[in-house]
């Protein structure tokens, strides 16, 4: 009887378990995954459109975003604060609302009360690439006081022990904070190389044309320099320019930052650039995604952290260049059109 | 009062040059250009190597597209009008010419439609503010913000447009002769002509007419309106030509130069040098003064290593120091005020 008992309990239970399988395989994730997510609105306003960082961004956002069944919006101030500030304020008060706002700031203060506005709103804020007085939800993007550190030592192995030791800044401007730490970050490591000079550190205002400029200049005035500095590669085209004229182009070692797009690693690879500092934009993006993900479920009041999500950075030059260096707009570019 | 020897010089400089005229030797030109051979002495004395000719060409080099700009713009303001929209065609119809040739069309052929597109920018901003008789400060303020819209969201995809590599455009801004850049001599070519223009042919002096009064122009019989669209296409390819000279010497046009001061610089070495906003007034000799001023200036400073922002207070408060000093020089009166400024 016992036996029989145990038999009808285990056939029954193997029965139940039969059928409970599919229940107790029901993973609860998604459904919440799919609640926080879907139809939500995020809201991306770079600096501009047009350049390297902003349209690899939107690819990979773009993706994702799609994918968890959200809808991605760019806007694109064109290089104009004010279009921008209006473009945040545009968004804030559009119904419904946004969710996440994903911005790239222009300076240290312009958007700071809008954005903290949007908070009180109830939107989540991303401060991208530029760093703001202001206590987002994240920050993702370079610590370019280390980004500066970076191209210093590059600068500084690429004069070498037996060079004239003098090296040239070609700034942004002074008010841009990628511009203030990326100096900060240099001299940082060239008061521990007190051999090493700076002889000049003009602005370009993120000019090409005027970094050609000042650049003719500082060699013409330092022929001797061993390294220049350029804070954007979107300028350095300049400075590379006013060292291909002066013919200097084996003595002058030119470094500099960016996105690290294909065009990076071409000019790596015919000597225009010496080295490019670069951070890594697949790894930032991936960051932003993660960091939306996790703030849609969240359930926190926007503004309740704030924390610094540093992305990778490395002096790419000739020597540790690799196929995969660099990333290819267009092929990212297809990849999010698929 | 026995009439002294200086009292004689005077009087017959008055005599000669007719009335108010020792306030004309003092005018605009005049003044700006003892500034910039003041700041010129200064810096020779003062710093080292600017007075190196390879510094002086360089200083050359660094006004020469703003210069060629500048022509384009002096034409257009003598004859009473102004081109915003100069910038806008200088980037965005090389960008457009640049990004045909990276989509592998021929040369001839991407030439040929960019100078067409070119061309008839000029002459819609010629023939609206002549036929249709709307201010030219509003017609090239829309037509360059279409220019810029239309190219940057349609024709390319990125702020910076490269040159292909081993185009023409490269191997042009690498000559050199005597070590002087290829830039020097366009401008001064440019000028030249200008000069021509404006002198010695019967439309360059009409132009003169037309600034400075198109009623009595039109009266006498000259052809103003069909003027005034020949020197908005004169401009716009003027424009087409910095452009391209801007591209062969960085490898590569940024259309966010549309965005920058650059518009205003022109404006100012052109009005700064001496041509007057109310038409009718000066010549390429202003420009070049303009130029000069401005270019010395900010070698000078960049080579004393003074940051950006001081670098735009200095600048702008030697430019408004120039400009007082012409009204206190040059009273407007009745006639130049009913002109109408822009």
């Amino acid at each position: 009887m016992k036996l029989l008992r145990t038999i009808a309990l285990a056939a029954s239970m193997a029965v139940a378990g039969l059928m409970a399988m599919p229940a107790g395989a029901q993973d609860a994730g998604p459904d919440i995954y799919r609640k926080a997510l879907e139809g939500k609105r995020i809201v991306l306003v770079p600096m501009a459109m047009g350049f390297d960082l902003a349209q690899g961004w939107t690819a990979i956002l773009q993706r994702e975003v799609k994918a968890f069944g959200g809808v991605l919006e760019t806007r694109d101030p064109n290089w104009s604060t004010e279009a921008g500030a209006q473009a945040i304020t545009e968004v804030i008060s559009s119904d419904p609302k946004p969710d996440v706002l994903v911005v790239m700031s222009f300076d240290l203060n312009s958007y700071s009360k809008l954005l903290k506005k949007a908070q009180e709103a109830g939107i989540y804020v991303l401060l991208i690439d530029n760093p703001a007085n202001f206590k987002a939800d994240a920050y993702l993007g370079s610590d370019w006081t280390q980004l500066g550190r970076l191209e210093a030592e590059a600068a500084i192995k690429g004069c070498g022990d037996n060079s004239s030791k003098k090296i040239g800044l070609v700034q942004g401007d002074q008010v841009n904070a990628t511009s203030l730490f990326q100096y900060a970050g240099i001299m940082d490591v060239l008061d521990k190389h007190p051999d090493f000079k700076v002889v000049a550190k003009p602005d370009s205002n993120w000019d090409a044309t005027t970094s050609r400029n000042v650049t003719t200049t500082m060699l013409q005035q330092n022929p001797d320099i061993c390294a220049i500095i350029d804070f954007w590669d979107g300028d350095a085209t300049g400075a590379a320019a006013a060292i291909r004229d002066a013919k200097l182009e084996d003595k002058v070692f030119l470094v500099t930052t960016g996105g690290g797009e294909k065009a990076s690693c071409d000019k790596i690879a015919d000597g225009t650039f010496g080295a490019v500092v670069m951070t890594n934009l697949g790894q930032e993006s991936y960051n932003m995604v993660t960091m939306i993900k996790y703030l849609l479920q969240s359930g926190q009041k926007p503004g309740t952290a704030s924390p610094y999500i540093y992305t990778l950075l490395h002096a790419t030059t000739k020597e540790n260049m690799r196929p995969d260096s660099c990333w290819d707009l267009k092929a990212l570019q297809a990849m999010a059109n698929e | 009062m026995p009439i002294s020897p200086a009292h004689i010089r005077i009087d017959r400089f008055l005599v000669s040059k007719g009335n108010s005229s020792y306030r004309q030797a003092l005018n605009q030109e005049t003044i700006v250009l003892a500034v910039t051979a003041l700041i010129f002495l200064a810096a020779a004395v003062g710093l080292p190597g600017f007075i190196a000719p390879e510094n002086l060409v360089a200083i050359v080099r660094s006004v020469s597209v703003l210069g060629i700009l500048a022509l384009g713009m002096g034409i257009v303001i003598i004859g009473r009008g102004i081109d915003l929209s100069a910038v806008a065609i200088m980037a965005m119809s090389v960008a457009w010419y640049l990004q045909l040739l990276n989509d592998g069309m021929s040369d001839g052929l991407a030439f040929a439609y960019v100078l067409a597109l070119v061309l008839a920018i000029g002459a819609v901003n010629g023939f609206l503010a002549a036929y249709a008789e709307v201010p030219a400060i509003f017609v090239t303020l829309a037509s360059g913000s279409f220019v810029f819209g239309f190219v940057r969201s349609q024709v390319i995809s990125q702020d910076a447009v490269p040159v292909p590599p081993g185009n023409w455009v490269e191997v042009f801004g690498g000559f050199r002769l005597l070590d002087i850049p290829v830039e020097v001599f366009v401008f001064a070519v440019l000028a030249l002509l200008t000069a021509f223009f404006l002198r010695f042919t019967k439309w360059g002096r009409y132009v003169y007419y037309a600034g400075d009064n198109p009623v009595a122009a039109r009266n006498i019989g000259i052809p103003v309106r069909p003027m005034m669209v020949l020197r908005y296409v004169l401009s716009a390819v003027i424009a087409f030509v910095a452009g391209l000279l801007t591209a062969a010497s960085l490898h590569s046009i940024n259309t966010r130069v549309v965005n920058s001061t650059l518009l205003y610089d022109i404006i100012l070495v052109a009005v700064i040098g001496g041509i007057g906003l109310s038409g009718g007034k000066g010549g390429v000799r202003n420009v070049l003064v303009g130029a000069a001023l401005i270019g010395i200036m900010l070698n000078a400073m960049t080579i004393i290593d003074i940051p950006l922002i001081y670098q735009n207070l200095i600048k702008s408060t030697i430019l408004l120091f120039a400009v007082i000093a012409d009204g206190v020089l040059n009273p407007r009166d009745e006639q130049t005020a009913q002109q109408g400024d822009i």
